[in-house]
């Protein structure tokens, strides 16, 4: 049963990742573009509103538009959705300040030997920036597994569920089985993802 | 080779960076773009890569209106070192170099075999180097890296906007030394922008002043000294102009090339003779290789029977490519009035005295105003 | 400028919608709960809130700052290493594991939440005094200020701001995590949202969330007016 549970948290945590980087990584690309500061602006202080809603209230929301689009309001999707939702500003963030950061005089040697824009996006600004995305998404999926158990109250099953059963029932032993597999599973992909970080990390920037 | 005709740029808040300014620079020459701070240089290079956009003008590369080229390729074709560098610090220093030869396309084995061969000409050691990166280098190697770089694709043109700024004036002057070494060789097209005087004059076959975003005067160096256009150059050129001279001027010109000179098994005497029919108070001490070791001077004769036992050890020498003012200055440091010239191994080329400094200077200074 | 007024509408969207749905008076089977239930609620879950942030800076400010003085530095890897550990557990599980340790109740819910807040505070205390420019105390002590007078006229006033970022953040995050703090006996809105979750009924759960999303907002939003009061004239951006 542990297993099931475990392996519930992380299909729905990675499919929420997965989505997640694609969808932050591209977009922080984009709003770290020239000219395009005032945008940025406003889709990260959206982002860290976002952070400031609950997590339940946002399911509310989510269930509330769903049902209402005919969808599914409880289970996986509002749960994905809502995690996605989660994980956007740290993702966002350091890429768009990542790529922000890389040095003036960088861009320009590459820009006066000839680099094409997108040349320059994937010779040089991504690949000095990756170090810093990489820590945004390890900190979006942290935040991502402790919501994931949250959203056990909506369905979507999880580690969450033992707790909310053992809280229920004053189960003890359930509380502690949920709990504790939860925290171990977050700290055992963030220790997984400082290793995946320093490994990505181009030679030449290694301190 | 490179022709700006009446340049202007306004830069959209109105700065009038550069106005009207032409100017051309023939093949294989070093152009020295000079003036105080904010007069306009590095925006006018940069037009020339068309890093900025002229607001009027042309400039024409080989006879071709720059904006006529696609700018990527306009640039892999024009090799550009910058004072901050901006070395990629992910890529080994052997990807930086190669970084304009990947763009064209190269394949990595000739990318490779230039980076190496570009090390070599930066005296930098291929195989040592090649594979660090730019952060376990020093400043000075750095640069070298930088200008390797810019020397990448083997352009015909170089634009460097002060490359050797930011290091200290000792490696700076070594380096500007190899760059006139390597520029004999190469004969690349270069502008050179600087707000150094002793360097300009130095490294320039013709120098641009500029202020205020136009050009004063574009003369040789040695006009810009000893003829002024106008107060402005004058003031800018400054009042010690005889002393700026002395960068005009290499040792390797005016050294006397077989100088007497004394072994260390030697008897004094017999050295003591050689001085008396030459006149001068010195005797430069080598080995049996040739190799300077350093000086017996006419006040320590009565010390010794020996040359080596009266001779006074030094290291401080200099090469024939130094200009007098480095030489001048290392003289003053050795408290002589006579410099070594050694080769590479530290074998002795002759001897700089201080009156052929002084003849040098006055003949200079003749010759122009005559 | 375009901040506040994001904030303005925002707040006006959660506020009105709880409104709304408070004057539905019943949504499918259920009853919707009445504003005297909303208001307590809010109070309770503001009290609480309150109370956790502040044993959470009574306890986090002294000890980040503490870490950081010369003697006691060695212990600044474990504090703040392990504060970070921490944090990387989720804010669930903690809540949870009080039921087991201290029982059902609102001391539980208290001490869950003070354990989460806590972090923030703690490293911006400690970063807060960490990143002053070594060469300004230096200055200092070469003015002849002694210990006293270097943490109260220099340190302090630079670390201020810092500081109230760690508070205000540590905060917001307790007004979200407050509302799991019912599970173990807490008081507060969460109990309106979970029964709109228990009852599957979304626009009871827009009752309880929509105020404490407008709490967190609002809060977060004051808390930055007094950080920025607080910040020396020199640091601040134009
Ligand atoms: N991007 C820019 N926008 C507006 N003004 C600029 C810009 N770049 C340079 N300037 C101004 O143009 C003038 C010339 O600058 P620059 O060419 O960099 O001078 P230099 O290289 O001789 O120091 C200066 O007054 C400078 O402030
Ligand atoms: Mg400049």
């Amino acid at each position: 049963m542990l297993a099931g549970w475990i392996v519930d948290h992380l299909w729905i945590s990675l499919v929420a990742i997965g989505i997640g980087a694609i969808l932050g990584v591209t977009t922080g690309i984009f709003i770290a573009g020239k000219g395009r500061e005032r945008t940025a602006e406003v889709v990260l202080y959206f982002a860290e509103i976002m952070m400031t809603v609950p997590s339940l209230a946002l399911f509310g929301l989510l269930m509330l538009l769903l049902s209402r689009m005919g969808l599914s309001a409880i289970g996986f999707l509002p749960a994905v959705i809502t995690l996605i939702a989660y994980g956007q500003l740290p993702i966002l963030r350091n890429t768009c300040t990542a790529i922000r950061h890389v040095d003036p005089a960088i861009i320009e040697a590459g820009r006066g030997m000839g680099m094409n824009e997108r040349q320059l996006l994937f010779k040089i600004k991504l690949p000095l920036a990756l170090p810093v995305i990489m820590a945004g998404l390890r900190n979006a999926m942290v935040l991502i597994i402790g919501i994931a158990a949250i959203a056990a109250l909506i369905g979507a099953g999880g580690l969450g569920v033992p707790i909310f059963r053992g809280l229920r029932n004053a189960r003890m032993d359930l509380i502690i089985i949920g709990g504790v597999s939860v925290s171990v599973l977050a700290l055992l992909v963030d220790g997984l993802m400082a290793l995946l970080e320093r490994w990505i990390t181009p030679k030449g920037l290694k301190g | 080779m490179i022709r700006l005709e009446r340049v202007i740029k306004i830069y959209t808040d109105g700065t009038e960076a550069v106005r009207e300014v032409s100017l051309e620079v023939g093949k294989g020459e070093l152009c020295v773009l000079l003036g105080p701070s904010g007069c306009g240089k590095t925006t006018t290079m940069k037009m020339i890569n068309r890093l900025i956009s002229a607001t009027s003008g042309k400039i024409y590369i080989d006879g071709m209106d720059n904006t006529s080229i696609d700018e990527n390729e306009l640039r892999r074709n024009i090799g550009y070192a910058i004072q901050d560098l901006g070395l990629f610090p992910h890529m080994t220093v052997g990807d930086n170099i190669g970084t304009v030869p990947a763009l064209k396309g190269w394949p990595k084995a000739k990318r490779r075999k230039r980076a190496k061969e570009l090390l070599e000409l930066l005296r930098m050691d291929p195989d040592g180097f090649i594979d660090k990166y730019p952060r376990e280098l020093s400043g000075g190697q750095r640069q070298r890296v930088g200008v390797a770089r810019a020397l990448g694709g083997d352009p015909p043109i170089l634009l460097m906007d002060e490359p050797f700024g930011a290091i200290d004036p000792i490696t700076r002057v070594g380096l500007q030394n190899e760059f006139l070494k390597i520029q004999q060789e190469l004969h690349k097209t270069v502008i050179f922008v600087t707000h150094d005087i002793y360097e300009a004059i130095k490294m320039g076959d013709r120098i641009a002043l500029m202020k205020g975003g136009r050009l004063v005067q574009y003369a040789p160096p040695a006009d810009l000294l000893y003829r002024p256009k106008d107060e402005f150059v004058a003031g800018f050129v400054g009042a010690d102009r005889g002393l700026k001279g002395l960068q005009l001027i290499r040792t390797k010109e005016v050294m006397w090339r077989s100088p007497p000179t004394a072994k260390p098994e030697e008897e004094v005497k017999a050295g003591r003779e050689r001085m008396e029919r030459q006149g001068i108070d010195w005797l430069a001490v080598i080995d049996d290789e040739g190799r300077f070791t350093g000086w017996v001077v006419s006040s320590n004769l009565e010390r010794g029977q020996k040359v080596k036992e009266i001779m006074s050890t030094s290291a401080i020498v200099a090469t024939r490519n130094a200009v007098l003012s480095e030489a001048l200055s290392l003289m003053l440091t050795s408290g002589l009035n006579v410099l070594a010239i050694v080769d590479r191994h530290n074998r002795l080329e002759g001897v700089l005295t201080f009156q052929a400094i002084q003849e040098a200077l006055r003949e200079a200074a003749e010759e122009v105003t005559v | 400028m375009r901040h506040q007024v994001i904030l303005a509408t925002l707040l006006t969207l959660l506020i009105g919608a709880t409104v709304w749905v408070t004057s539905l008076g019943k949504v499918g089977i259920y009853s919707t709960f009445t504003y005297g239930d909303l208001l307590y609620s809010s109070w309770a879950h503001f009290k609480m809130v309150f109370i956790a942030v502040v044993i959470a800076t009574a306890i986090g400010v002294p000890l980040g700052i503490l870490v950081t003085r010369s003697g006691l530095e060695k212990l600044a890897l474990p504090v703040i290493g392990g504060a970070s550990v921490g944090q990387t557990v989720p804010s669930l599980a903690v809540i949870a594991i009080m039921a087991p340790l201290l029982g059902f109740g609102l001391q539980s819910a208290i001490v869950a939440l003070v354990i989460y807040g806590l972090l923030p505070i703690l490293r911006n205390s400690y970063t807060s005094i960490k990143t002053i420019d070594p060469a300004i105390i230096e200055a200092a002590k070469g003015m002849g200020l002694n210990r006293v007078q270097i943490a109260r006229k220099i340190e302090l006033p630079l670390a201020r701001p810092v500081i109230m970022a760690g508070i205000r953040i540590s905060t917001v995050i307790t007004v979200g995590t407050a509302e799991l703090a019912v599970l173990v006996g807490g008081a507060g809105l969460g109990k309106i949202t979970l029964t709109g979750v228990f009852a599957r009924e979304a626009l009871i759960i827009l009752q309880g969330a929509a105020p404490t999303a407008a709490m967190a907002i609002a809060l977060g939003f004051l808390l930055e007016q007094v950080e920025r009061w607080m910040t020396p004239r020199g640091l601040k951006q134009a």
